[in-house]
C-alpha cells in the first residue's frame, strides 16, 4: 500500500487570479521581506482582498527557517485566526508556512515532532495555499519541511502528509525575474528531486511520470533559463511546471543520497540548498551505478541521449549533470564552493554523522556506510569520479 | 529450523543479534528508549503477543514476552497485525512505509524517532538474520 499526493494545482499565465476564487474571511500571507519589497506579495494581497478578505501579511521568514521562527509565526498567526494561509515564496517560505500552520492547529506541539505517523488533524481552522517564486523547491507539492536548527547547525526534516497544501498556485510571473544564479541553485534543486526521485526505493509508477517528464523539461530548459531569463518565457514557464513536478515526484517516492549530503553540507558551510545538492548529485549517481543502471538508462533515453547498459548509464548521466553544472556555472567541487581543506576535514565526522542520519539516505538505492559517505565527500571535494 | 515467531525465544534471539550488529550500535548509539512490540491476533492468532526491548546506545540490555502489558510502561509501542510484522521480519516491506501508511501504528516521543530513523533500520536488518518459523 501506498499513497499518491498532490494539491489541487493551478498553473499557467494569470493562475493568481485564482485566489479570487478563495471563499473566507481572513487570509495570513507568509513570505519575506525581499519578495515584499519587490511587489510580488502586493499582487497576491490585492486578489485576496478582491475575494473579500481581510489580509495580514507575516514576511520574517528567511533563509532556512529555523523553529524559533516557526514559534513566533504561530504566534502571529493565532492573533490574526485566519481560514486561509497563503505562503507566497521559495521552499524556505513555504516549508515555514506549513510549520507555522501546523503550529496554529495544534498549539504546543513540538515542530520537531511534526511526523508522518502521528494525526495532526489539520483544516479544523484553516488551510494552505503555497504559491512559489522560484523553479525549484517543489515544496508547493510535497507535505516536507526542512527546518534549521542553527545551534547545532543542521538541517532537520519533518513533516505529515496532512501538511500537503491544498491549493498550489504556479504561475510562472512570479519566477519571471529570478536571477540567474537563484535560478541555477534552484533549477538543480528541481533536477535533484527528479533524478533522485526516480531511482529512490519508495518509487512508484506515478512518481516515475513525474520525475522523467521533469528530467526532460528541466534538462531542454533551464540552461534557457538561466541564460535568458524573463526574455525567454517559454523556459521560464516550461521550468516552472517542471519543478512542481519534480515535487510531486520526490514528495511521493522521497529522495536520495545527494539530499543528505547538501543537507548536511549546507547547514555547516551555508551553501545554499539547490547549489549543494547539485553539485553532489553526479557523484551519487555514479555512487549508484551499481544499482540503478537500468533506472539511469531510463532517465538518459528521457533526456535525448544514449543509454547504454548497465553501470556506463549512471557515468554518462552523471556526465551530462555535469555538463549542466558547467553550463549554469555551478560549483562541481565541493572546493569550488570556497570552502578551504582544513576546515571541511576538521568538520567531516559532523558531516558523515548528519548525512547518515538524513531520512534521504533511507531510500537511496545503495544504502552507504560511514566509510563510504566520508569517501564521497572527500572525492566531491576533489571532483574524483566515484570508483568504489 | 528456526525459532518460532512471535515468542520469547523468538525476541532474545533478536536481542543477540541486536548485539552482534556493528551496524545497529553504530545506527543507535545515541539512542535511549524502550519498547512494545505487539502483534496483534490474526489468523491462527487468537490473542495478542507482547515483545519488551530495551534498546539503550546501541545495545539491547534486555528482552522478553510480556504477559501483562501493565508490567511495563515503555517509552514506545509498535503495535500491527501479524502479517504486517511477518512482511517487515522477511524483509518484504520496508518498516518506515508501513509506519508513514499506519500499518504499523507507533506511539511514544516523535522527536527522537524522526532523528533516528537509521537505527530503525537496521533494527529491522538484525530482524531478518533470526532464523524464524512463522506459524502462517
Amino acid at each position: 500500500m501506498w499513497f499518491f499526493k498532490t494539491p489541487e494545482i493551478v498553473f499557467g499565465e494569470d493562475a493568481l487570479f485564482y485566489l479570487e476564487e478563495l471563499r473566507g474571511q481572513r487570509a495570513f500571507v507568509i513570505t519575506d521581506a525581499q519578495l515584499r519589497r519587490l511587489g510580488l506579495v502586493r499582487q497576491v494581497e490585492e486578489h485576496l482582498r478582491r475575494a473579500g478578505m481581510e489580509v495580514h501579511v507575516f514576511d520574517m521568514v528567511e533563509p532556512n527557517p529555523t523553529v524559533d521562527l516557526v514559534r513566533i509565526g504561530a504566534d502571529v498567526i493565532r492573533a490574526f485566526n485566519p481560514d486561509w494561509i497563503v505562503a507566497v515564496g521559495g521552499g524556505s517560505v513555504i516549508d515555514a508556512a506549513k510549520a507555522i500552520w501546523v503550529l496554529f492547529e495544534r498549539p504546543g506541539l513540538d515542530p520537531l515532532a511534526i511526523s508522518p505517523m502521528e494525526p495532526l488533524g489539520l483544516r479544523r481552522r484553516a488551510r494552505l495555499v503555497a504559491i512559489p517564486t522560484t523553479s525549484g523547491t517543489g515544496s508547493e507539492a510535497t507535505w516536507a519541511i526542512v527546518l534549521t536548527d542553527p545551534r547545532a547547525r543542521r538541517k532537520l526534516g519533518v513533516g505529515s502528509r496532512e501538511n500537503m497544501p491544498d491549493i498550489a498556485i504556479v504561475d510562472p510571473a512570479m519566477a519571471m525575474d529570478l536571477p540567474p544564479r537563484l535560478t541555477a541553485d534552484t533549477g538543480m534543486d528541481a533536477l535533484s528531486h527528479a533524478l533522485e526521485g526516480y531511482v529512490s526505493t519508495w518509487r512508484n509508477p506515478f512518481s516515475d511520470a513525474m520525475c522523467l517528464h521533469a528530467a526532460r523539461l528541466i534538462f531542454a530548459y533551464l540552461p534557457r533559463a538561466y541564460r535568458d531569463g524573463a526574455r525567454d518565457p517559454e523556459a521560464r514557464a516550461h521550468m516552472h511546471l517542471a519543478a512542481t513536478m519534480a515535487g510531486i515526484g520526490f514528495g511521493n517516492a522521497m529522495v536520495g543520497l545527494a539530499h543528505s549530503l547538501g543537507h548536511a553540507l549546507g547547514a555547516r558551510f551555508d551553501i545554499p540548498h539547490g547549489r549543494a545538492v547539485g553539485l553532489f548529485l553526479p557523484y551519487v549517481i555514479e555512487f549508484n551505478a551499481r544499482v540503478a543502471a537500468d533506472r539511469y538508462a531510463h532517465l538518459l533515453h528521457a533526456i535525448g541521449r544514449p543509454s547504454p547498459n548497465g553501470p556506463e548509464a549512471a557515468f554518462q548521466l552523471s556526465r551530462a549533470v555535469l555538463e549542466l553544472l558547467e553550463t549554469l556555472e555551478q560549483p562541481q567541487t565541493v572546493a569550488a564552493c570556497g570552502i578551504p581543506r582544513d576546515d571541511f576535514e576538521a568538520d567531516l565526522p559532523t558531516l558523515v554523522e548528519y548525512a547518515l542520519e538524513d531520512p534521504s539516505t533511507l531510500t537511496n538505492p545503495r544504502s552507504p556506510t560511514a566509510e563510504e559517505v566520508e569517501r564521497l565527500l572527500l572525492y566531491a571535494y576533489e571532483g574524483k569520479m566515484v570508483d568504489f | 529450523m528456526g525459532i518460532p515467531f512471535p515468542s520469547d525465544a523468538w525476541i532474545k534471539a533478536l536481542m543477540e543479534e541486536v548485539n552482534r550488529s556493528p551496524g545497529y550500535a553504530e545506527a543507535a548509539k545515541n539512542w535511549e528508549g524502550d519498547f512494545y512490540f505487539v502483534v496483534e491476533p490474526e489468523g491462527p492468532m487468537t490473542k495478542p503477543v507482547v515483545l519488551y526491548m530495551d534498546l539503550w546506545h546501541g545495545r539491547c540490555r534486555e528482552a522478553f514476552e510480556v504477559t501483562d502489558e501493565s508490567a511495563r510502561n515503555p517509552a514506545y509501542r509498535m503495535s500491527a497485525p501479524y502479517s504486517v510484522w511477518k512482511q517487515v521480519i522477511q524483509g518484504k516491506l520496508d518498516p518506515i512505509q508501513a509506519l508513514v501508511t499506519g500499518r504499523i501504528k507507533l506511539k511514544g516521543n516523535m522527536v527522537n524517532i524522526m532523528r533516528n530513523v537509521r537505527a530503525a533500520k537496521e533494527l529491522v536488518l538484525c530482524c531478518t538474520r533470526v532464523p524464524t518459523d512463522f506459524i502462517a
